[in-house]
């Protein structure tokens, strides 16, 4: 047994990708990725077009410039040209002010305005087009208390004064409201899916193709010793590839657990035991390297999408839902945000490592019966 | 030329007898593109709120009611006192704490903000109720000087999630299928020794290579037309534009990822690496930088630059234009110029790498 672990090491270290692969993968996520993660929508790019050229028009022009929300792209003319920008992808958004805008706040004390929004990202146009009402709304406020105070005409009255209420907002947990310290917990899971899930899918496969398994195969070793064996390494590399990424994370943007480091650890030894047997079932069924490649590829990119991180489940349909919750992703990522950012403790987590322990039982077991001595 | 349809046939037969691999190619891309077709979608629901009014009156009911009524709220009414809702709150479990002071007309929101989107989102929404609950006891129907503002949601006035990350999906099953798919096999010859042996045939090299990733090309183009009758008879997505210039940016976007392919297989010795550089390569800067599910304007500018140089993203940008927008050559050339200049840095690096080997 001591031997086969022995030579397994070896084999694996004889390739310098991979030693190289431990340290600089981390490393390299966690540098680059969390910074492209974010939802807040403030570079949003308008023209204006201003048929009215009128005081008030120009107020919301100068509105819209101020505002840290959007960026203020050009004044053109007329609406055509603004829609060849739009096509151009210069613009995400048209605001249209018509002729007769100023004239119609004084003679009507009521106004229009038009709007265009890019929409193929639903979630920003929405957005967009709210920040633009507030922006709109803002105006029309101000323009009332000026010109009410102006005007005074007898059959104006003043607007009522809201009834009094304060309310008080606190934020939890991550008040500066960092989207990097929330995302990087699951960049963790992502790094030790990609280094524990493709590297041992990969190994027993491998072996068939070089038909050196034929060699493990006449020996009298039970098959169980002889995954654990092809196992011990890739848990070794993932262990430490998740304590580099956990320094990394602290070194660069200060992340360190709220709650107990060694909860943090001992979740992410009991997910790499689950997903690295998730490789070796792969590798089992496959024939050839590339069948495992792309199979490993496939399960993965669903485990990463299929798992919260990036969209929220509850939006999810049902069925979608139903493969998040047999996501063994969606377990860690869901306790790591909770340790790191809530200083939740190994109680406040222990349904999600039950079910992370129960993965990793049930994908060795699977993984062991599914390995055939003589195939 | 004989020579060379001779020689794309025998890679033909190579992939076709491989039945199990070319099921798996084939069915990928029709499995993701209906998972993630259906299942990615960036809205936020289901908020998880819970209330806690200690001497409830007209105030609170009245709050608490419009509350209710929202779509977006899953109010928790077993959490009854502040300190439940805290242990549920460090849970994980609960969003939104709302604590009403009778005495002196306040409200707090406690808001979870771990995930800083969802918190934002909550308590935009529960100030929308709250200000709108004001409103209506001032009896305020209607301020004067509105502006009203009329919304045209272009291009995609339903605002559905698909028309948004179908393209995404699109660039990458294609990229990483081909890239892999290409490194692979070609270190897998390298390995076994029986490129030596190709490579003493009287074809040139350049030929040869080209030979090699035509059946490649044909297999990837069936992954096209399968993911496009998906998206548009399953998901309900628009193909707006002209099927022709969608296709043709899709064949030279094929034959880019395939020559990526080529690249990393000169670099590589063994197919674990091969696997592993495809792999890394692709995965996340296609999924991360190429605005698939973020906007790329909203990265900081070192991030920007280094979006430019994946292919994916002004692949997703084309895609975009011309299926959803319905635009054409005029808006797309320059995307289109950057993608062939890739691949012709691509195919001319990956010949140069060859010829040094063998020299």
């Amino acid at each position: 047994m001591k031997f086969l672990i022995e030579k397994e090491f070896k084999q694996m270290f004889r390739n310098p990708l991979i030693a190289n692969l431990i340290i600089f993968f981390p490393t390299m996520v966690l540098l680059v990725f969390p910074w492209a993660i974010t939802f807040e929508v403030n570079n949003i790019r308008v023209d204006v077009v201003d048929h009215g050229k009128g005081s008030y028009s120009k107020r919301l022009t100068d509105k819209v410039e101020a505002s840290p929300y959007f960026i203020l792209n050009d004044t053109p003319p007329d609406y055509e040209t603004a829609m060849q920008a739009m096509e151009r992808g210069e613009i995400d958004m048209i605001v249209e002010i018509p002729t007769t805008f100023d004239r119609d706040i004084v003679k009507q004390q009521s106004s229009r305005v038009g709007l265009a929004v890019n929409s193929v990202n639903g979630s920003v146009g929405l957005l967009g087009s709210n920040y633009m009402t507030q922006i709109v709304n803002d105006l029309s406020r101000e323009l009332a208390s000026e010109l009410l105070h102006k005007t005074s005409h007898a059959q104006m009255k003043a607007p009522p004064s809201l009834p009094r209420l304060t309310i008080e907002q606190r934020y939890r947990f991550n008040p500066q409201m960092d989207y990097k310290l929330f995302m990087i917990p699951g960049f963790f899971v992502i790094i030790l899916t990609i280094l524990c899930g493709i590297l041992p899918a990969l190994n027993i496969v491998l072996e068939k193709e070089n038909g050196t398994i034929h060699q493990i195969n006449v020996t009298p070793v039970h098959k169980a010793w002889f995954i654990l064996a092809k196992l011990i390494p890739y848990w070794t590399i993932g262990l430490i590839a998740f304590i580099i990424a956990i320094f990394v994370a602290y070194l660069i943007y200060g992340l360190w657990p709220a709650g107990s480091i060694f909860t943090v650890l001992f979740s992410g030894i009991v997910f790499i035991i689950s997903v690295s047997g998730m490789g070796i079932i792969i590798s089992n069924y496959s024939e050839t390297l590339q069948q495992a490649a792309f199979l490993v590829i496939f399960f993965i990119l669903i485990i990463i999408l299929l798992s919260g991180m990036f969209t929220p489940i509850s939006s999810m349909p049902i069925w979608a839902q139903a493969i998040a919750a047999i996501n063994p992703f969606t377990y860690l990522t869901s306790a790591l945000r909770m340790i790191y950012l809530n200083g939740s403790s190994l109680a406040d987590v222990s349904t999600n490592l039950l079910m992370l322990a129960l993965f990793s039982l049930l994908l060795n077991g699977w993984a062991v019966l599914s390995y055939k001595k003589r195939g | 030329m004989k020579q060379f349809i001779a020689f794309v046939n025998k890679e033909f037969r190579h992939i076709l007898r491989d039945r199990r691999t070319m099921l798996i190619i084939l069915g990928i891309p029709v499995v993701q593109i209906l998972l993630f077709g259906f299942a990615i979608n960036t809205e936020v629901k289901d908020l998880h709120v819970a209330l806690y009014a200690p001497s409830p009156n007209g105030f609170t009911n009245g709050i608490t009611e419009r509350l209710h009524q929202s779509e977006y709220f899953t109010f928790r009414a077993e959490l009854d006192d502040p300190i439940k809702m805290e242990e549920s709150m460090r849970k994980g479990n609960l969003d939104m704490m709302v604590l009403f002071d009778t005495e002196s007309e306040a409200v707090q929101l406690i808001i979870n903000s771990s995930d800083p989107n969802r918190g934002s989102i909550a308590a935009t929404y529960a100030m929308a109720v709250i200000g709108g609950y004001q409103q209506e006891l001032a009896g305020i129907t209607r301020m004067p000087f509105q502006i009203e503002v009329e919304n045209r949601m272009i291009y995609n006035p339903e605002m559905k999630s698909a028309y948004m990350f179908v393209p995404g999906i699109m660039g990458l099953v294609l990229m990483l299928i081909c890239t892999m798919m290409t490194s692979v096999s070609i270190v897998r010859e390298k390995e076994r020794g029986t490129m030596e042996v190709l490579l003493a045939s009287p074809l040139k090299q350049g030929t040869m290579v080209f030979a090699k990733t035509v059946p490649y090309l044909a297999l990837s183009l069936v992954n096209f037309t399968s993911i496009l009758l998906l998206s548009y008879y399953v998901l309900g997505v628009p193909i707006q534009g002209s099927l022709g210039t969608l296709t043709l940016i899709s064949v030279l976007y094929i034959f880019l990822s395939l020559a990526f392919g080529l690249l990393i297989s000169t670099l590589v010795r063994n197919q674990i690496n091969a696997v592993i550089i495809s792999a890394i390569s692709v995965i996340l800067p296609g999924l991360l930088l190429s605005g698939m599910i973020f906007p790329i304007v909203n990265m900081p500018q070192i991030l920007q630059w280094l979006s430019h140089i994946v292919p994916t993203r002004w692949y997703i940008d084309i895609v975009r234009k011309v299926m959803i927008q319905g635009l054409g050559w005029a808006v797309i050339w320059k995307e289109t110029a950057i993608l062939i200049g890739m691949s012709l840095l691509l195919v001319g690096s990956s010949i140069l790498n060859i010829k040094s080997r063998l020299e």
